[in-house]
């Protein structure tokens, strides 16, 4: 046994019921209650979603049923203007924070992170979880806001202050609901450093014998940057969301400035600097754009090889241009504030390294069209949904180069341009990234294998609906047809709303196509074939242990590590093209 | 278990650590903290900035007597970290007592300057240099109290003990310097 290598760095597998499912401390348990709670989020996002929809399209239909659940917002089924803000403020949170963030970084991170290096289990896994319960906490006191006060907040998923820190005066739910919404936020920053922290020293430190930087699997490459990211990140959006609470409930004024009259009411502020909350929230705000997205590269990095045949091309040049990435990352957050007023010099400052980030993105992305090029590809929902993340990340990528520069950004930005571009780029990609995880690793982690053709439908409905949702905002953006209004049944955007139906009626049909893919989730964990243990020939580590993994993940015996992640397409290596990185020397 | 193998004297670490490159690595308890600091310090680089901001954003900034009795709290601070150096490098538990004692001294300390500060008037919401001094002053108690926790960790589980100090030690460079900011912006 090599025990003194590795002393069960996992505490000992518990023998209650509650222990070894619920509060547990083995990251696969948790990885797994990321993701559950990442689905129940997302379907809450998308319900929501569809509502609004629903009223852009046909304002003034009353949407069947949601008179009852919403007397005040929604007297009758017909929304009014503060209820689609509260609508699209809860919809972006929620799937900003608790899915884009959980599900690809969390989520998928917390179960194969430690696998992919190794260890036993994270560096603390008693840290782990609280982790985890402070993140499901943070999601309740956020949805709690649907049921106290007037609801929800409006004031967005950026919670621009003043209209964030003035209280009731602004609006129904700007009183307790945006209140839940700043301390529910700031919980989940403690929640994500904690988990941060765990991910950092975990790679660090927890990495098994040879597995040294260059031979780290791309998926903990990326999940170990985006962490590193993230750890800088939610730094400051947690003090942030404490100088709101603080404007909020202790009369302060960090953000709110003098003689502000809202509602007829002098507010008892002076001198705060609204502006000062936007610098704060963005400079958390642009990194989180790479926190939802730079695991979903990951993701794509680690599986178009193992369909391609071939190997991850430029693996050095891939890991830099992540760094390249995190690092510029950092520089980029005004972007966001042209249209807030900014010097003009401070504009083009931030537009330069804008402009500059998208270098790393294009060779990051011609590498994986590199990758795959003159490859014999296994079409499977996997890498179908890997493409698919190529394929609606350049799309959504490219819009960005109009709202990078000031000029065109300062026309574009309050429209449905933006709507489109974040979406693709962020949402949609993220997204993909999570559902090509999803067909990957379901196997290793429940053991049972997922109906291909029903993955392969759920792809050609998802791919082609997100596209009819999405590509159409462009056109709406372009012509003038401004965001987070509910309706435009009395202005020159009249002409418009036949577009607007296509798209709600796109979105239905997209949603729906999720069905599939949950019946698909449901069915395959219960009545899916037997999983072998390494069913695609992948190379990295926890291909080489059981499906699913035992306690400790290597069964009390840690494997070490003589070949780097990448080595597909080999001929020399007998019957089989690809070497482990497990296999002895 | 390696415990078995090894004299009962010698002290096993934090969390068994697994080399990579065959060389030792600090250990991950302590890569923990050391990670644990690089965010707490950008969480106060974070405020130090909105507090710039803040003061240059409006005319409204009053200065405020800080009381004096943050520099005897200090003086507890860094004794603290003194007797906490001497009971990790001569194995004195009496050394950890002391360091547990003067932290919750410090924290009492500063509850009082606040009240000091609460009967000249000086509250939360009194002004913006009022208010960044509570912040800065509040953040950092809880903070030591969280360090409190680990040396009270520690009396159980002497294998965190240099995890445990590195935090406190930063505990004090951290006050160090919120009291050099606090002071240089009510000068």
């Amino acid at each position: 046994m090599t025990h003194g290598v590795a002393t069960s760095h996992a505490p000992p597998r518990p023998q209650s019921f509650l222990r070894r499912n619920v509060f547990s401390v083995d990251h696969k348990v948790i990885g797994r209650q990321y993701l559950d709670l990442a689905l129940v989020a997302v379907v809450t996002g998308m319900v929501l979603s569809w509502v609004m929809r629903f009223h852009l399209g046909w304002p003034e239909t009353p949407v069947p049923g949601l008179g009852k659940l919403a007397p005040t917002g929604a007297a009758g089924g017909v929304i009014t203007p503060e209820y689609y803000l509260a609508l699209m403020t809860m919809h972006g949170t929620i799937m900003v924070f608790f899915v884009l963030t959980t599900a690809p970084f969390a989520g998928f991170g917390n179960f194969f992170l430690p696998i992919q290096v190794g260890a036993e289990d994270m560096a603390f896994p008693r840290i782990n979880m609280t982790s985890f319960w402070v993140t499901l906490l943070a999601l309740l006191v956020l949805l709690s806001a649907f049921f106290v006060g007037d609801g929800p907040p409006l004031s967005g998923w950026t919670a621009y202050a003043p209209l964030s820190a003035v209280g009731k005066d602004a609006g129904p739910g700007q009183g307790v609901g945006q209140t839940l919404w700043a301390v529910s936020i700031a919980m989940f920053c403690v929640a994500q450093l904690l988990g941060s922290l765990n991910f950092i020293a975990t790679t660090l430190d927890l990495r098994t014998k040879g597995m040294s930087l260059a031979r780290l699997p791309f998926a903990t490459w990326a999940w170990f940057i985006t962490s590193v990211i993230g750890l800088v990140a939610f730094a400051v959006l947690m003090p942030a969301c404490i100088l709101l609470i603080l404007d909020r409930v202790a009369g302060t004024s960090f953000f709110i400035p003098a003689g502000l009259v809202i509602s007829d009411r002098l507010q008892p502020h002076a001198g705060g600097s609204p502006l000062l909350w936007q610098h704060l929230f963005w400079f958390f705000g642009h990194p989180e754009v790479y926190i939802a997205i730079l695991p979903g590269f990951g993701i794509v990095s680690q599986i178009l090889p193992v369909f391609a045949r071939k190997p991850l091309l430029g693996p050095r040049v891939f890991i830099t241009c992540l760094i390249a990435i995190a690092f510029l990352s950092y520089t980029v957050w005004g972007h966001h504030m042209f249209l807030s007023g900014m010097n003009p010099l401070s504009a083009t400052l931030f537009s330069v390294p804008t402009l500059v980030i998208t270098i790393p993105a294009a060779i990051v992305t011609l590498l994986w069209i590199g990758t795959i090029y003159g490859a014999r590809l296994r079409f499977t929902a996997a890498s179908l949904f890997a493409l698919g993340f190529v394929s609606v990340f350049v799309s959504g990528g490219l819009s960005g180069f109009f709202l990078a520069q000031p000029s065109t950004d300062i026309y574009l930005h309050g429209t449905y341009f933006v709507v489109a571009h974040f979406h693709f780029v962020m949402g949609v990609a993220a997204m993909f990234g999570i559902f090509a995880g999803t067909y990957f690793w379901f196997p290793k982690m429940f053991g049972r294998m997922m109906n291909e053709t029903l993955g392969k439908w759920h792809f050609w409905l998802t791919f082609i609906g997100v596209y009819c949702v999405f590509m159409p905002m462009h056109y709406l953006g372009l012509a003038g047809n401004v965001r987070r209004y509910s309706a435009f049944t009395d202005d020159y955007l009249q002409p418009l709303i036949p577009l607007h139906r296509f798209i709600t009626i796109a979105a239905l049909f997209t949603g729906a196509a999720q069905l599939i893919f949950l019946f698909n989730l449901i069915r395959s964990r219960f009545r899916g074939p037997k999983a072998p243990d390494n069913p695609w020939e992948a190379t990295t580590l926890e291909w080489s242990t059981s499906s699913p993994p035992p306690h400790d993940n290597f069964g009390g015996r840690p494997p070490v590590v003589s070949h780097g992640p990448n080595e597909y397409g080999g001929t020399g290596g007998g019957p089989r093209d690809y070497v482990m990185q497990a296999d002895p020397q | 278990m390696s415990t078995a193998v090894l004299p009962p004297s010698t002290r096993v670490p934090a969390a068994p650590v697994v080399a990579s490159g065959g060389g030792p690595r600090p250990s991950v308890a302590q890569t923990g903290v050391w990670i644990g600091i690089a965010t707490i310090s950008m969480s106060f680089a974070a405020l130090t900035s909105a507090l710039v901001v803040r003061q240059s954003s409006a005319p409204d900034w009053q200065h405020i007597t800080l009381p004096p009795l943050l520099y005897l709290n200090t003086l507890l601070l860094v004794a603290s970290s003194g007797t906490l150096e001497w009971s990790r490098r001569r194995q004195a538990p009496a050394g950890l007592l002391a360091t547990l004692a003067l932290g919750l001294l410090f924290v009492a300390g500063q509850i009082l300057a606040w009240r000091r500060l609460g009967a000249q008037g000086v509250f939360l919401a009194t002004g913006p240099s009022s208010a960044f001094f509570y912040l800065f002053t509040a953040l950092h108690a809880l903070h030591v109290l969280g360090g409190l926790g680990g040396l009270v960790y520690v009396q159980r589980r002497a294998a965190a003990l240099n995890a445990a100090a590195l935090y406190w030690h930063f505990m004090a460079v951290l006050w160090l310097y919120l009291l050099v900011l606090l002071t240089w912006l009510n000068r």
